[in-house]
């Protein structure tokens, strides 16, 4: 049949063509199997690797901040809750659109708008962005009821830094910032510095400790979805807290000294003249350090650096004076170490001519026969242009070095100024001048080229009552519950005998009818200081005005009144702790620095007791104890 | 006019039919979609809803849908393909102007009672449609060029509106199915070198006609890192999915991919990477194989069949199901662009499902039939 024939041949074709298609799908089988063999066999590490990545989201977590406490614990620095909006920007498909919605909310200044911006552009888009900070509970009840309309803003609490007494003590515990640029590039590999809202030391205790202060990051592993979302977390890493940090101040004293200096530009300085722990340490007038953790406004920033007081400038260690009649007491041991016989007298006229000058004495009319006791008690100029000029300058700079001046001390906070010791070498360094002996003679009271900061003062102070060890100040005693070591200070070489001279002069100023200070002495019996007044002039004296008498400080402009000096110690009879003081244009160290020394002091030395006791263990982290002894105020106060 | 030597004389009763009906056919198809069950079961996160327990049914009703299919007469169904080949063309073009659209593309028709999808209903019927015209042409006469005017209008008429919906997918499948046939009609190999050499040629023409999203995922296809959070982002997270699976896969509705949604439509286009993540290498393999079975079991069909309408049905059906399972499975590999092709039985979708089960009606009714010897003219069977 011919039909049938030709049925038969596109049978065969198609038989064949379907073989062949058939044997198609095998070959694409095989590709598709080869495929996944390739994707879930070889590759298969480097997909689950991706996988979780993906999956897995690490989080860094802030650790908290070690607290800062006095010797008793009461808490200098401490962190608090800071309810904060947080932007995430990939999480929003207009973020102008958002910061609009979230500005009903919380008022978004231009400046903070830029900055969240540039905040924005800088960091990756899954990193959460600061874009309000220290809401109010009701601000941020609103951002929590709100979060759906605000899409890619989450409320978040982070702990902000908070120092309860402010001003008392920004120029010790310092302060903290935010993350800046520079930061960054200094320690580009620690994380933390990365996260929203880290704060960072950048002065005082916060700077010098700010690594243990920080603590160790901690990570928690949070499973996420494809947009971000954390479906739950996997495992958390807690970190470790930051240490906290014990200081040698008592908050007592030191608010005590606040107060008493507080409408002065004044510097204070405590500390035990045998362990070097500076006890109070004042520099007045200062700001607010928690202004630096938001943010100083501008204006009130300005406001700080125009203040003639200086509040940003931390007096104690940057501030440098000439020690003025307080280095009589340099003078003194020099003079002694040279083989001058204290008891040897000077007629003081009321001034003492050398060369073709004359150098005055402070009193007019002269004070007589003055012996090293009465030169110090008095504290007669001529006496000591005399003995400066037997002694020489280069004595006179070795005992002043030896007992601290012209030197840092690697204290715990950053900024200390070295001063000026003049000598031979230095000046021609410096003026490339030859030494004149005229200036031997100014810089034997104190005056001339020599500058000293407080700090330098106490210790010189320390130097001389703790029988000539070269006791160095430290404002830390403890970090993270370990007592930091206090090496013992090594003896200077001088005759103990002659200090006793010199702190007997001292005594002389203080309490003995005469002396310089006596109207400002402590009559508690056991408590009495011993000290040395100082007034460092600011200006010139012009002949013409000596010649019509000097004008009194009283009748000056503020600025060009003496600095007011003073450098202590007590007990007497038992002497522990040394002290300086210096009120920037105070007028005289015995009208304005002494009275303030005796009742800073009379103030030391009444919580002798409670100090001896409660300093025996270093505080630690147990929050418990340490607290209460006699120490009735709290961080409310400040 | 029927042969007398081969055929028994007597018309098969129902119950010839059921018995020759190949249930292990039906089960190994009801294994394939009982494995998308347990994949759409995970996908919700271990629940029937919204997506398993629906399939179920549809799958039942497709089984039952199937077996009616099966039993009509193949020469009933040689007599109604023009009519309804007219009839999914009119629904095709009808979407143009009263569908609404869904997923991005205008494809759905909204009979009221169900929303119908034209274009799924057209790929049954091109493959009726295109075997009964070639049934009637002898081996010599298949090449004649005007004898290839009216097969060519059957195909290029539903392609280009599917293009215009637009469904670029569906428009490949048919274009794939149709030339099948051609082929397997016996066309000669010199239209498919000058068919080929004219896609080439009509590659910068139809470039600038594509829509950008489909030119982007020609894009993604040639270099997914191009842009990984983009128009990357699917492929490559498939491709992570898939080969985090390993060799085992992460356990039974444990897929991190899948259930952090980091895989997009994974109960549809991506349910084979969802598969693979889970039940890993071992587990994608052995669908494959269950489709490897399937196939090769109605490429036989095709064979066995003693009439060339049945013939060229069965193996227009094995091919269209094969071009879905490959398309599917290799664009979800990374090997081929982003098409939207879902994998036959197992991803969720009613029209899909049940335009599938019809084929595989046909294709069992072409077995049953297989002995059934139909002559060329049109008497044969009218």
């Amino acid at each position: 049949m011919a039909i049938d024939r030709r049925d038969n041949s596109r049978y065969k074709t198609f038989t064949r063509r379907a073989m062949l298609l058939g044997g198609a799908q095998a070959a694409a089988f095989t590709v598709l199997g080869g495929r996944m063999y390739y994707l879930q066999i070889m590759k298969t590490d480097e997909y689950r690797m991706l996988a979780e990545e993906n999956r897995v989201n690490v989080r860094l977590l802030a650790p908290l901040r070690g607290r800062i406490v006095d010797r008793f614990g009461t808490v200098l620095a401490s962190n608090r809750q800071n309810y904060r909006a947080v932007l995430i920007a990939e999480q929003t498909p207009n973020i102008e659109d958002t910061l609009h919605k979230l500005a009903r909310i919380v008022e978004i200044t231009p400046e903070s708008r830029r900055k969240i911006m540039r905040d924005v552009a800088r960091a990756p888009r899954f990193m959460p962005v600061i874009v309000a900070e220290n809401l109010t509970w009701e601000q941020f009840a609103q951002v929590n009821i709100n979060e759906p309309d605000l899409a890619g803003v989450q409320p978040d609490v982070g702990e902000t830094r908070h120092y309860p007494f402010t001003t008392e003590l920004a120029h010790v515990v310092g302060y903290v910032t935010p993350v800046y640029q520079k930061d960054l590039e200094k320690d580009p590999d620690e994380p933390l510095l990365k996260l929203p809202g880290f704060r960072i030391g950048k002065s005082g205790i916060e700077q010098k400790y700010d690594e243990p202060l920080r603590g160790i990051a901690g990570a928690s592993h949070v499973e996420v979805n494809a947009y971000g979302r954390v479906i739950r977390e996997l495992s958390k890493d807690t970190g470790k807290p930051g240490a906290e940090v014990v200081l040698t101040l008592d908050m007592d004293v030191q608010q005590y000294a606040c107060e008493r200096l507080k409408d002065e530009s004044a510097s204070a300085v405590v500390m035990d003249i045998h362990s070097g722990e500076v006890i109070c340490f004042v520099s007045t007038p200062a700001f607010d350090p928690n202004q630096f953790n938001i943010g100083y406004g501008a204006a009130a920033y300005k406001a700080l650096l125009d203040n003639p007081y200086l509040p940003l400038t931390n007096k104690a260690i940057a501030g440098l004076y000439p020690p003025g009649s307080t280095f009589k007491t340099v003078t003194a041991i020099a003079a002694l170490d040279a083989g001058v016989d204290p008891l040897r007298t000077v007629n003081c006229s009321g001034k003492y001519a050398f060369g073709n000058h004359l150098f005055h004495c402070w009193k007019k009319e002269g004070h007589g026969n003055m012996n090293m006791h009465d030169g110090i008690k008095h504290s007669c100029d001529v006496y000591f242009y005399d003995v400066a000029r037997r002694i020489g300058i280069d004595a006179i700079e070795k005992a002043a070095k030896a007992f601290g001046l012209g030197q840092t001390y690697n204290f715990d906070i950053a900024g200390e100024k070295a001063g000026i010791v003049p000598s031979r070498a230095w000046k021609r360094a410096v003026t490339g001048e030859g030494w004149q002996q005229g200036e031997t003679l100014i810089s034997g009271i104190g005056q001339g080229f020599l500058l000293t900061s407080p700090l330098q003062l106490a210790v010189l102070a320390s130097r001389i009552s703790n029988g000539g060890y070269a006791v160095t100040p430290h404002l830390t005693r403890a970090i993270g519950g370990e007592l930091l070591p206090v090496p013992q200070p090594p003896k200077i070489d001088v005759n103990p005998d002659w200090l006793k001279i010199v702190q007997g002069g001292m005594n002389g100023v203080s309490n003995e009818p005469g002396g310089t200070a006596f109207r400002s002495r402590i009559t508690q019996v056991g408590m009495e200081l011993a000290g040395k007044t100082g007034s460092a002039q600011v200006r010139r004296i012009s002949m013409a005005e000596r010649e019509g008498g000097v004008r009194k400080n009283d009748a000056l402009e503020w600025r060009l009144r003496d600095h007011a000096l003073f450098i202590c110690f007590a007990p007497v009879a038992n002497p522990q702790y040394a002290m300086s003081i210096v009120i920037e244009h105070g007028g005289s160290g015995s009208g304005a620095a002494a009275p303030a020394a005796r009742d800073i002091m009379l103030r030391v030395l009444q919580r002798n007791a409670v100090r001896q006791q409660a300093s025996a263990v270093p505080h630690t982290h147990d929050h418990d104890h340490g607290h209460g002894h006699n120490h009735s105020h709290d961080v409310e106060e400040g | 006019m029927f042969d007398l030597r081969r055929f028994t004389g007597r018309e098969m009763k129902i119950s010839d039919k059921l018995l020759e009906f190949n249930w292990g056919f039906l089960l190994l198809l009801t294994v394939i979609s009982c494995i998308g069950f347990a994949m759409l079961y995970s996908v919700a996160d271990g629940s029937f809803s919204p997506w398993a327990m629906k399939q179920m049914i549809r799958f039942a009703a497709g089984s039952v849908m199937m077996v009616v299919v099966a039993l009509i007469d193949l020469r009933l169904w040689m007599r109604i393909a023009y009519p309804m080949y007219a009839v999914a063309l009119i629904l095709v073009a009808a979407v143009d102007v009263v569908g609404f659209k869904g997923m991005g593309a205008q494809r759905w028709l909204d009979l009221g009672f169900i929303q119908l999808q034209p274009s799924e209903v057209m790929k049954v019927a091109l493959l009726l449609a295109l075997a009964r015209y070639f049934h009637g042409l002898a081996l010599d006469e298949v090449s004649r060029i005007r004898n290839l005017i009216v097969p060519l209008l059957l195909v290029v008429l539903p392609v280009g509106l599917v293009v215009k919906q637009p469904d670029l997918g569906t428009a490949i499948l048919l274009t794939i199915s149709g030339g099948t046939i051609f082929f397997a009609a016996g066309l000669a190999w010199r239209y498919f070198i000058l068919g080929g050499l004219g896609v080439l040629g009509a590659i910068p023409i139809v470039w600038e006609r594509l829509h950008d999203y489909q030119r982007n995922r020609v894009f993604t296809f040639l270099d997914p890192e191009r842009d990984p959070l983009g128009a990357g982002y699917h492929i490559l997270q498939s491709k992570i999915a898939m080969g985090s699976g390993g060799l085992f896969g992460k356990g039974f509705m444990q897929g991190s991919q899948a259930h952090l949604n980091f895989l997009p439509e994974k109960q549809t286009d991506f349910i084979f990477t969802m598969l693979t993540e889970e039940l890993g290498f071992v587990g994608g393999i052995t669908l494959l194989a269950f489709y490897f079975v399937a196939l090769m079991f109605s490429i036989n069909v095709a064979l066995q069949c003693r009439n060339q309408f049945g013939r060229l049905l069965a193996l227009g059906v094995s091919v269209s199901f094969f071009f879905y399972i490959f398309i599917n499975t290799a664009m979800v590999m990374g090997l081929l662009p982003v098409v939207g092709v879902p994998l036959p039985l197992v991803s969720y979708g009613g029209t899909a499902m049940l335009s599938l089960m019809f084929a595989f009606g046909l294709l069992m009714s072409c077995y049953i039939h297989r002995n059934l010897e139909i002559g060329r003219g049109s008497s044969s069977f009218l």
